[in-house]
């Protein structure tokens, strides 16, 4: 069994775990929950042992040039699905919410469907400057910082879905229907901040490891470069959401919204930049 | 009361210090950023003209669109930003420091009151006994209290935690230490290239913006070049130069620099960035006057012809890394003493001998050829750079402190009432309530065991 296979698995687990996460909303039974959280956590488990697997199979294919699976769009996408549902699980350990999974797991779902079947997944030797340990730290921490993002987001359409509802909800019995079962907004705002608060720290330190990288590479720190541009862009915009909490009048609706922004903007980074601009990132599209 | 009018120094420090402006700037520098992502920066006249015509063109370079990063209008942004960022601090700072300095070490009744964390019950022991063992229980299970006596009564107050209150102003200062950095870094450093070729050397770079060329004030020399590939393709895999320093004439520092691994001295860094051909290849090319058998070398130039024994001569006149399945190969042709050319024919590199059946005059054997490289290095001068560094570490230090630690304190009053002491207990986190909330509730549990515990059994 190959790489591929297991993440031919995963993707299978994540589309099960979807699956079963929309039918508990359905039927809401527990037993289906917990169900669909388990086939999350095996996909991840699996997910897990395949990432090693790829990285001991390139020091098959490469020798002595082996390196982390953290080079090329196709390893980072897949990554970042093993960051999204790392976040998710440690999140589902906290709340004990399971209806995240629903808008959590699609995301990751998307990443791998997309990653095995466009994606070109070969094992190819580095070009002299992804030859950089910074190269894995800064993927590392890139997209454990996108992944507390891409959870900030999930939670937050959830939010302004519920929001509406629950303020023309009379009355103290608990909320019927579909949106009933989604954790209350107070809740959903707060997860909403506390998984960007994760996610904050460690974009701050992808950027800098990203720096430091393009400092030993290139001799400049920051450039400007577009992919420096909107990694900066959606630090911003989360410095913004983080500080709007402590005025009046920024939770709830507009922090959504802020945070729904800031994913754009995050996989605008992560995606547009190399799709649409150009820059010395040219790495990532291939 | 009559309504004290804001004087306009007021509120524009009001204004200068205010959260609002803050999110405001950080909103507007990440929508300005955008234009730079998307408009060609630093390119020429001609580029935009093509792009977007000559009308845009003279509206960008107006509006300083063509190096906006470094426009008057995005550094002014920045500037008010730093400004904000200061006032700010000035203005809380010292709220926080107070919660150093004085500590609330004695809780009003209002704390006991209207904390949302707190709890009262009574026990047997007298209060002395009870703060004694309760304090213990704090110091194990929390922080070592102070203990005060005020009225009759006795105080403890436990803190954990405080230096968190400052994460907040370690990571705007370190934003400003990054700005001040990368200030020192431009105004006193420069970014250059400079080509060398192999065995030349160079006391001047090339300004990447500027035209006038930098005085290093010492001398680099590249000894050799070499470019590897990976199997069975033209991706290289690592390039590197030799690089000598030399002072008078004096060989000071020796690297082999690689990409991601420079070479720094007096504080200029210079990086392995490109490569490139300086010239035509030559060749090692073996010559045997086969009559006589003598043998002789030459270092041959592609289509330059090269003299042999008895008026004829010699030219490479086209060579090939990799010739079908046979390897480095060149193509040559001899000419007669009276100077005419003779068909071409081709040598192999991994078969020395075959030329020989040829039957010529002269048999030829290519030892090996080589290539003559320029190494292109980027050279560097950054003053500000291990600030840039320190406040790196500052902003993640600052940010990981001020998010995932709390400033957590706890309050007891021992109060006599008749013959049981009142215990009222308080706690408060400025982060995280949730959480403290139960670590709270926890706490409160055993302090009341350990109060009530004692009183049974005694020495238990």
């Amino acid at each position: 069994m190959d790489s591929g296979q297991l993440f031919n698995l995963t993707t299978i687990a994540y589309f099960a775990a979807m699956v079963l996460f929309f039918a508990f909303i359905a039927t809401k039974n527990n037993t289906v929950a917990l169900t669909a959280t388990l086939s999350s956590l095996a996909g991840f488990v699996i997910q897990t042992v395949a990432l090693g697997m790829r990285w001991y199979e390139s020091y098959q294919i490469l020798g002595v040039d082996g390196r982390a699976p953290l080079t090329n769009l196709y390893e980072s996408v897949v990554f970042f699905a093993w960051s999204i549902l790392l976040i998710y699980l440690l999140m589902d350990w906290k709340y004990k919410q399971r209806t995240i999974g629903a808008f959590v797991l699609p995301i990751a779902l998307f990443s791998m469907l997309w990653a095995q079947m466009s994606l070109h997944s070969s094992i190819d030797p580095l070009v002299p400057a992804l030859q950089s340990n910074w190269l894995t730290y800064h993927v590392i921490t890139c997209f454990l910082g996108y992944a507390g993002f891409a959870f900030a987001f999930g939670v937050s359409i959830m939010y302004l879905m519920k929001i509406g509802k629950e303020e023309k909800h009379q009355g103290d019995a608990p909320m019927k229907g579909i949106l009933g079962l989604f954790p209350p907004t107070r809740v959903l705002d707060d997860m909403n901040y506390k998984a960007i608060m994760i996610g904050f720290p460690l974009l701050t330190l992808g950027i800098v490891t990203g720096a430091a990288w393009a400092y030993y590479a290139w001799g400049t720190y920051w450039s400007w470069d577009p992919k420096e541009t909107w990694s900066l862009i959606v630090w911003f915009l989360y410095a913004a959401f983080l500080h709007a909490r402590f005025t009046r009048g920024w939770v709830g609706r507009r922090a959504a919204w802020l945070s729904i922004i800031g994913f754009a903007a995050t996989v605008f980074c992560y995606l547009g930049v190399n799709l649409v601009l150009s820059g010395l990132h040219s790495y990532g599209s291939g | 009361m009559a309504e004290t009018k804001k004087t306009f120094i007021d509120s524009t420090w009001d204004f200068l210090c205010s959260l609002k402006l803050a999110i405001i700037l950080v909103l507007l520098l990440a929508l300005t950023s955008i234009i730079g992502t998307i408009i060609l920066q630093n390119g020429s006249a001609a580029d935009y003209i093509r792009e977007y015509g000559q009308s845009n063109y003279e509206l960008f370079k107006k509006l300083q669109f063509i190096d906006m990063y470094h426009s008057s209008w995005f550094i002014g942004i920045l500037g008010l930003f730093s400004v904000n960022l200061i006032c700010c601090s000035i203005k809380n700072f010292p709220r926080v420091w107070r919660f150093v300095k004085q500590p609330t070490l004695v809780a009003s009744s209002g704390v006991f009151k209207g904390s949302a964390n707190r709890a009262e019950f009574s026990c047997k022991e007298t209060k002395h006994q009870a703060a004694e063992q309760i304090s213990e229980l704090l110091k194990k299970e929390f922080a070592k209290p102070v203990l005060t006596e005020k009225d009759d009564k006795l105080y403890l107050f436990a803190q954990k935690g405080i230096y968190s209150r400052f994460g907040a102003y370690i990571t705007h200062l370190s934003i400003l230490i990054i700005m001040a950095g990368a200030v020192i870094g431009n105004v006193w450093g420069y970014k250059a290239f400079v080509n060398i070729a192999e065995g030349t050397s160079t006391n001047q770079v090339r300004p990447r913006n500027g035209t006038q060329p930098i005085d290093l004030g010492f001398t680099v020399r590249c000894d050799d070049f070499d470019v590897s590939y990976y199997e069975n393709s033209n991706r290289p895999k690592d390039y590197n130069s030799d690089l000598v320093i030399l002072e008078d004439g004096k060989e000071i520092v020796h690297k082999r620099i690689e990409v991601n691994d420079p070479l720094t001295y007096k504080g200029i860094k210079f990086y392995q960035s490109s490569y490139g051909s300086a010239g035509n290849p030559f060749f090692k090319v073996k010559i045997t006057e086969n009559k006589t058998g003598k043998v002789i070398e030459r270092k041959a130039h592609q289509g330059k012809h090269i003299q042999l024994p008895g008026g004829y001569a010699f030219a490479v006149t086209n060579f090939t890394t990799s010739d079908r399945n046979f390897g480095p190969a060149m193509q040559l042709h001899v000419n007669t003493p009276d100077g005419e050319h003779g068909a071409p024919f081709i040598v192999w590199q991994n078969h020395p001998q075959m030329d020989v059946k040829r039957g010529g005059v002269f048999s030829f054997a290519l030892l090996g050829h080589d290539q003559p490289y320029y190494t292109g290095l980027q050279v560097a001068k950054d003053p500000g750079v291990n600030i840039v560094w320190a406040g790196c570490f500052l902003i993640v230090f600052g940010s990981l402190t001020a998010f995932f630690f709390s400033h957590k304190r706890i309050w007891v009053c021992l109060e006599d009432n008749g013959k049981k002491t009142k215990v009222l207990l308080a706690g408060n986190a400025h982060r995280n309530q949730p959480g403290f909330s139960l670590a709270f509730d926890d706490l409160q549990q055993q302090i009341e065991d350990a109060t009530k515990n004692t009183s049974q059994k005694k020495e238990g």
